[in-house]
């Protein structure tokens, strides 16, 4: 998450207003003006440079709410290491002098900085939008509602997010596992899941993301201590995410964790231990008693404590859940125009569901004010480069005390002499914090005044801010690839504070290391690449379609390229959803929308057969019974979409009373089934899903199911239903319709996979048999219709794969560039997925993945251009012999062997080369070289090491 | 309503995971954004996380 916090705060489009609330809106759709009362912070965010110089002359100490109050902090703190504003914040309840007006250490301690402002007051701000995306986030359950599991009473319960800071090697307890009454390392550990969840008399939903939690901390927990005795509790696993379910099976088969399916009774306290004493009963109806060291109780999610009054002032409407009211068509509007909504406020979901949902409604803020898009934002006008070549190097060298952080361990006055000692170097300076505005404004000085031509800076970490640093230098005519940083913080001063003065050697090391790259530095050029701005849509699913109208709504021009002969895809058979509303009028009114929109270019009964070029510029073939077309994009988005597995099981094609629940879907919604074949009907759930076979989750088939059967049961209200399962996953809101099945009276009957159910005929007539664990015996139903929950599986996606070079994983999905950081974006820039490509879901998740996949692909359609980072590969023809090894390895397709006049030679895609460095570590000439980490440059910096070797 | 009177900033309420990518997806696609967090810092609820399921990478 650390790129995005460092983005955020850096972007120059965003403004951070933190410690703040919304206190009114007014106006229109396109024209709000909302008033935002700002709390004061009593440290000045603009000048504080976290340094905590000031935080040991605090007297006053509170709860350490980032680690769930399990440790104490400084009522002057910063919220976390990583925070973002990177600034200190006074606690106006624990503070001396905004209680009592005394004190006002803090202010002695910052007397050069005077960061610290005790005097602010609230402000109140007057801001002028077109449009609001509500995500207030979550809370979690508070355990002490759940008064049998003890927690808050009994010290050994603790709940999960407490656990998490525990396991955390940030935490309060540096990663070590104790418990809290005697901080002894437990060696037996309980979870105990749906706390606050699936629960009438708390939350009745299902949190969604405690299963697959729960078993998260129960490996990291084994991981730190292998020896551990892990137990989760459960009424039902619910891994239904894209590759939980394989996580599951890990956690048992590789980690040796327990999971208990139970009922749990209550929870004893032993006064002379303090373990936990846990009366449960299993699904044979046995009674247990277990004893635990320690119990993790895994807390539902809540909407965030001020999601409410935020919905009050916003004017939008809450589910009765108290979560922000959608329609399940329209997962990211609110009940107000204008005023959209993503994460854990619309729904509990996961951090992959809550990326997807906010790039899915920035589409649609987008989409709705595209007419005045860069109106607001301004682009930074930069001085013309300096021309550097043939200039002697002149380095100057910028050592940063960080504060204490490096001061106080190293000698930076030494680092300082040191530096100005060596050859080329011609200015060094020293600088309480380098990142501090002032000290920018400096550096840009000193490079003008002593005609600088490289810098050195000697600091934090490059990770969080070389970035700032290379746009100061570049303000001030450098090119950015002329600067160097010594991490002399983070790999120096942070991990050998208690070795003052080895600290000072490896640190002058690490500088007298950079400044000899430095010399060698060469100005590199950001490649502009420019972007044709249509995109091509490969799909013409629902998916595909709601990706097309999106870009078109924010002005962009589309190919819709459907391989059928009309589009629609999966949704053409489901005809009514779990939720009663018309998938059919939704399916019509969107290929409408499509065929009505002239941005749309729709090719039905066409494939995609040739794709060449990268972002900004591809080139693509398709062709129809027709014609062959060729045409020019920046973009592509994959929507290939997916389909019911056909099952060779349980008699399926043999009987013809054996059919999947889409089609039983299907004759639901045509009446065309006489009333005789739902007298007794049965389901089988997981057909070809979670099996050896097909280890995933196919995550709708459960609702699907629920939802026929509900179905079957308001047409018929005599008929016997049995859904033979494994877990029921009825995840978020579905999980009342799970309630209103039993409710009706359809029965569950869970089976396993060493007791899968046996499908049999005779006489023409089915026979299913199978284990009931609750009666201990084998159970026999004569059913009049057997529905399958078949799997969901990709569609021709090898074929598409090949033809984009991109990734599929090993189930035939579509392997998205990183699971939270970018979640529909791939590797290869310019190429999104949405839709069941990218794993099974309902229509609701489709239609936000697809807005997602819009919002990301219109990124570099509306900007016109991309920017390629300096750090690529290039070649040596000389040296090149074409040999092709490099063709064969590059993961992005980003180098070629081209014929040239000299033969074959490769040659860099800089467009879409990230710099990953493979080629030129396999290239058998050395031919190939990395900007701004040339095999010199590495070599400089080891000579350079072996010289303070010697001189010591 | 008339198209100019539309004003291309967009406000987004909380700063978790789920505002910032939001913020983020805004301002690179050129509309002004403003991220207003209730708390003195963004990052949410995925800031307190240790890791991440189903990959186990480090939640920061």
């Amino acid at each position: 998450m650390s790129p995005k916090l460092v983005e955020s705060g850096r972007h120059p489009n965003i403004k951070i207003i933190a410690n703040a609330e919304v206190e009114s809106i007014q106006g229109e759709a396109g024209n709000f003006k909302v008033t935002v009362l700002k709390r004061p912070r009593y440290v000045n965010e603009e000048v504080c440079n976290a340094c905590g110089s000031c935080v040991e002359y605090c007297p006053e100490i509170m709860k350490d709410y980032y680690n769930e109050n399990l440790v104490e902090q400084k009522s002057l703190h910063i919220p976390y290491p990583q925070a973002v504003p990177a600034s200190y914040v006074i606690d106006p309840i624990s503070c001396l002098f905004v209680q009592k007006n005394e004190c006002r250490q803090c202010e002695q301690a910052c007397k050069e900085l005077k960061a610290i402002d005790l005097n602010q007051a609230e402000e109140h701000l007057e801001i002028e939008v077109g449009s609001v995306i509500l995500s207030p986030g979550l809370d979690e359950f508070n355990a002490r509602r759940k008064k049998d599991y003890g927690y808050g009473e009994y010290p050994n319960v603790i709940t999960s997010i407490e656990f998490e800071r525990i396991l955390s090697a940030s935490g309060p307890f540096e990663g070590q596992i104790t418990r809290p009454s005697d901080s002894v390392h437990p060696k037996k550990i309980a979870f105990l899941q749906c706390v606050g969840s699936r629960d009438q008399s708390t939350n009745p939903y299902c949190s969604s993301v405690c299963c697959t939690y729960a078993i998260k901390e129960a490996i990291v927990a084994k991981e730190h201590e292998p020896d551990l005795d892990i137990s989760i509790f459960y009424m039902d696993i619910r891994t239904h995410g894209k590759n939980f379910e394989r996580f599951y099976e890990r956690a048992k088969n590789e980690f040796g964790i327990k999971f208990i399916r139970s009922r749990l009774a209550d929870v004893e306290r032993s006064q002379s231990t303090e373990d936990l004493i846990l009366n449960y009963v299993t699904d044979d109806g046995k009674h247990h008693k277990d004893e635990f060291n320690l119990l993790v109780v895994s807390v539902g999610l809540e909407p965030s404590k001020t999601a409410g009054s935020l919905a009050k002032t916003m004017g939008v409407k809450l589910n009765e859940e108290g979560f922000c009211q959608t329609h399940e068509f329209s997962p990211t509007s609110t009940t107000k125009e204008g005023v959209f909504v993503a994460g854990a406020f619309q729904s509990p979901k996961d951090i992959p569901e809550s990326v997807v949902q906010a790039s899915g409604s920035v589409s649609l803020a987008a989409g709705f004010l595209s007419d005045v898009r860069g109106t607001l934002v301004e682009e930074k006008e930069l001085v013309p480069e300096i021309d550097v070549e043939g200039q002697e190097p002149r380095i100057g060298v910028f050592v940063c005390h960080c504060g204490i952080n490096v001061a106080g361990v190293a000698d930076v006055t030494k680092l300082k002499e040191s530096a100005e000692k060596l050859d080329n170097v011609v200015y060094a300076d020293e600088s309480v914090y380098a990142c501090s505005k002032d000290s920018q404004e400096k550096i840009k000085q000193l490079i003008e005044e002593h005609k600088l031509n490289r810098i050195v800076l000697a600091a934090c970490t490059p990770r969080t801010h070389e970035p700032l640093f290379q746009d100061t230098i570049r303000e001030a005519g450098l090119n950015k690839c002329l600067f160097e940083m010594a991490n002399i913080r983070d790999q120096c001063t942070w991990v050998h504070a208690h070795e003052k003065d080895a600290a000072t050697q490896k640190a002058d090391d690490l500088l007298r290391m950079g400044v000899a790259k430095a010399r060698k530095l060469v100005p590199l050029k950001e490649e502009i690449i420019q972007v044709d701005p249509k995109a091509l849509v490969i799909g013409g699913g629902f998916a595909g379609m709601t990706a097309a109208l999106s870009l078109a709504n924010q002005g962009f021009e589309c190919y819709l390229v459907e391989k059928e002969k009309e589009l629609g895809g999966n949704l053409r058979h489901i005809k009514f959803t779990l939720n009663q509303n018309d998938s059919q009028k939704l399916l019509d009114e969107t290929i409408e929308r499509v065929e009505k929109n002239s941005l749309i270019k729709v090719h039905t009964q066409t494939q995609v057969k040739d794709v060449s070029g990268y972002i900004g510029n591809f080139v693509t073939a398709f062709s129809s019974e027709e014609e062959e077309t060729k045409i020019t994009h920046g973009v592509i988005i994959v929507a290939t979409g997916g389909h019911e597995y056909e099952p060779t099981e349980y008699l399926h094609g043999k009987h013809g009373d054996v059919i999947t629940q889409q089609k039983l879907g299907e004759k639901l919604a045509s009446g065309e089934l006489e009333s005789s074949k739902f007298k007794d009907v049965v389901m089988i759930q997981c057909v070809g899903s979670r099996t050896e076979e097909r280890p995933y989750c196919s995550r709708i088939c459960c609702s699907v199911a629920i939802k026929n059967a509900l179905k079957i049961k308001a047409q018929h209200a005599k008929s016997n239903i049995y859904i033979l399962c494994r877990d029921i996953r009825t995840y978020g809101f579905i999980e009342k319709y799970y309630r209103s099945a039993r409710e009706e009276g359809i029965i569950f009957i869970r089976y396993d996979l060493e007791n899968k159910p046996n499908v049999s005929e005779e006489n023409g007539e089915l026979q299913v048999s199978v284990f009931e664990s609750i009666v201990g015996e084998q159970l026999v139903i004569k059913p009049s219709l057997l529905a399958l929950s078949s799997a969901i599986i990709p569609n021709y996606n090898k074929d598409i794969a090949q033809l984009l070079k991109i990734p599929v994983n090993e189930d035939g999905f579509f392997q998205e560039a990183h699971v939270k950081l970018r979640p529909v974006d791939f590797s290869t820039d310019g190429i999104y997925v949405c839709g069941l490509a990218h794993s099974p879901k309902n229509i609701e998740e489709s239609l936000s993945q697809a807005n997602a996949a819009a919002a990301r692909a219109a990124i570099p359609l509306s900007r016109g251009h991309v920017a390629a980072e300096p750090i690529v590969s290039s070649v040596d023809t000389d040296k090149c012999f074409g040999c092709g090894i490099c063709e064969y390895l590059c993961p992005y397709s980003s180098i070629k062997v081209v014929e040239t006049e000299s033969g074959e030679k490769a040659q860099t895609i800089t467009a879409s080369c990230k710099g990953c460095g493979i080629c030129a570590s396999k290239c058998p000439r050395q031919a190939i070289s990395m900007g701004r980490f040339t095999d010199e440059h590495i070599l400089l910096q080891i000579n350079a090491y072996m010289e303070g070797l010697k001189n010591a | 309503m008339s198209d100019s009177k539309k004003i291309g900033a967009v406000m987004v309420v909380g700063g978790g995971i789920t505002g910032m990518q939001a913020s983020l997806d805004l301002a690179e696609l050129g509309y002004l954004v403003y991220l207003v967090e209730n708390s003195p810092a963004i990052g949410g609820t995925m800031s307190q996380l240790d890791k991440t399921f189903p990959t186990l990478d480090c939640a920061m």
